[in-house]
């Protein structure tokens, strides 16, 4: 062999950057190989399309409410008292987990609308029928690990680290919801 | 192969070409097993059995079951009352785990006991841990198929904790799931991998195998195997105490699953799920009380998750963590009195996994997590050095001969 080191470096450069090459493709080829078996655990566009429901809210009395299913979740949807609303307006923010006002979360006051999922582990929260727990702030209950919500589904005590979800939905008349 | 140690000549004729019996013969008749060991080294080959009483039961069970919201309960129901001896498979099936599940734990604290873990086992100790999240898992989602309450919000809550990481936490839930709650995709993925992951239990387990046929068992003394005279053939010593062992677990097996077939489980697993309506007292199996306990005794969604799956994670790190080269705790005065305390406190932790979440229970569970850490990550590092270990014998042979007036008289013949 001559002692051409030049030569020979330039021939490791190029072995090395067809091996870095050759691995790199070989790695995007099993990542594109492995995804269609990992992205089909995820929602079917089946179980997408079921993703809205319509709710009428004209039998619903004051102080009533109801839970509809929505993606398999339970929705609570209650008719509030005007104390009740009151209440959820006026208390302070300053000692809330999740500072959020009423408004924010309650676009029409008289109807307050919520996914009734405990965003600590996931169990269906008490305070929806007349005689449920409704916990310490008169909203709802979780009985799993003791998350006590409020009039307008904000965390107030227990593990839960965020309010109760809003759901996305709209008025299609005064008292027809499409929730989804 | 002039010289075959068979004498069936279609055993020769297979071992020449297949050495399958060869390698019985090596590893399971003349494997040396030290003669010393007690019985609490049973509990490898129990959990070995429990194993293929699952596999077995489960795949008679699969061909029965019906795996969709719909039917899955009412297909269990069918099992324990329509089908031939289906009651009797599934409460063994039922029971197994959790027989399953003390063996194995009787096998960890052995480990922990004797120093099992140790130079040269790290790699055997960790396949074992490996082992240990297998079955959780497999557990885990077993209990989800028979489609009843507990089922359901077990499901609901144990997916929950993976929506404590931050930023994909709910993507990754949503994908676990299948759809926007635990549903019919939820089932079908669950029992699809509760029954694959057994067999890949089995493989972890022939790898566990080999590595402790790397260095042979450990034994209650902790010091190494000098020679012949330190062991026994596997069989027939240890195949018959593995057998009587094994008829002895199969008394409080068969007494569970014929008299207290339901002991163990929960009354509101007989109800059907409703995604609709949470159960007042969620409780997950027995098995998994020390940490659900440990989960709840962290005041915070996220630091629960990581400690609970930490109190696993340490195990994996354990051979590394204990500083001390003296194995067994017979020679360790000190950590002998900690092991019991540990041992106690992974009981109390499991009975606080199954009271409310409140009061005085709360302060307890919260005590029992430190000192479970405290055990692993501050204690094992650092006790070696204050603890002042008791001489060890000169070999396996010596205290069953006699003492030190034996091993000295060897030591001299030795010298002549």
């Amino acid at each position: 062999m001559p002692k051409n080191s030049k030569s020979k470096n330039n021939n490791e450069g190029k072995r090395d950057f067809l091996i870095i090459s050759t691995y790199a493709m070989a790695g995007i080829g099993a990542a594109a190989v492995a995804w269609p078996l990992i992205d089909q655990m995820n929602p079917a566009a089946d179980t997408l399309a079921l993703a809205s429901t319509e709710v009428d809210l004209s039998s619903l009395e004051e102080g009533q409410a109801i839970t509809v299913t929505w993606r398999g979740k339970p929705v609570f949807v209650r008719h509030r008292t005007p104390e009740e609303i009151k209440l959820a307006k006026e208390v302070s923010l300053d000692d809330m987990r999740h500072p959020e006002t009423d408004e924010e979360r309650v676009p029409n006051e008289k109807f307050i609308v919520l996914v009734g999922v405990c965003t600590h582990l996931g169990c269906v929260p008490l305070g929806q029928k007349s005689g449920d727990v409704k916990g310490q702030y008169g909203g709802w209950f979780c009985p799993c690990h003791g998350s006590h919500y409020d009039h307008s589904g904000r965390i107030r005590k227990g593990p839960a680290p965020t309010n109760l979800e809003v759901p996305s939905y709209k008025f299609l008349s005064d008292n027809v919801i499409k929730i989804g | 192969m002039s010289k075959s140690k068979f004498k069936n000549p279609v055993v020769k004729w297979i071992d020449h070409r297949l050495p399958v019996f060869s390698f019985m013969d090596h590893e399971l008749n003349h494997y040396p097993t030290p003669k010393n060991l007690n019985y609490f080294w049973n509990f490898g080959s129990l959990a070995g059995f429990a194993l293929v009483t699952m596999i077995v039961t489960g795949i008679v069970l699969s061909m029965n079951y019906t795996a969709h919201v719909d039917y899955a309960f009412d297909s269990v129901e069918r099992i324990m009352r329509d089908v031939n001896h289906g009651w009797l498979i599934r409460y063994i099936h039922m029971n197994g785990a959790s027989f399953f599940f003390i063996v194995v734990y009787i096998h960890i604290f052995r480990g922990l006991y004797y120093g099992s873990y140790k130079a040269p086992r790290e790699l055997l100790w960790i396949l074992g841990v490996l082992i240990l999240l297998l079955m959780m898992a497999t557990a885990f989602m077993g209990y989800v198929l028979p489609w009843g309450q507990m089922s359901f919000w077990g499901a609901t809550v144990i997916t929950n904790l993976f929506s404590a990481i931050p930023l994909v936490g709910e993507s990754i839930v949503t994908w676990l799931w299948g759809g926007f709650s635990v549903d019919n995709s939820t089932l079908n993925r669950f029992f699809s991998l509760h029954f694959v992951l057994p067999f890949v239990i089995v493989g972890v387990v022939i790898l566990h195998l080999i590595a402790l046929h790397r260095f042979g068992s450990n034994n209650p003394i902790g010091i190494d195997v000098k020679g012949t005279q330190d062991t026994v053939p596997f069989s027939p010593y240890y195949t018959i105490k593995d057998l009587f062992g094994l008829s002895v677990f199969l008394s409080f097996f068969a007494a569970a699953v014929f008299f207290f077939p339901n002991f163990m489980g929960h009354p509101d697993n007989y109800i059907e799920a409703n995604p609709m309506v949470t159960p007042a007292h969620i409780v997950p199996e027995w098995y998994f009380l020390p940490f659900y306990a440990i989960l709840r005794a962290i005041p915070d969604k996220l630091g629960g998750v990581l400690f609970m799956f930490g109190a696993i994670a340490v195990l994996f790190v354990l051979p590394w963590l204990d500083r001390s080269s003296v194995r067994s705790s017979q020679f360790r005065p000190i950590y002998k009195i900690f092991f019991w305390i540990l041992l106690f406190d992974c009981i109390l932790l499991g009975y606080l996994g199954a009271m409310p979440a409140e009061g005085i229970y709360v302060i307890l569970s919260r005590i029992a997590t430190a000192y479970y850490f405290f055990h692993f990550l501050i204690l094992f590092p650092l006790l070696p050095y204050i603890e002042k270990t008791k001489p060890l014998p000169i070999s396996i042979s010596e205290p069953i001969l006699g003492g030190a007036a034996t091993a000295s008289a060897f030591a001299t013949r030795e010298k002549k």
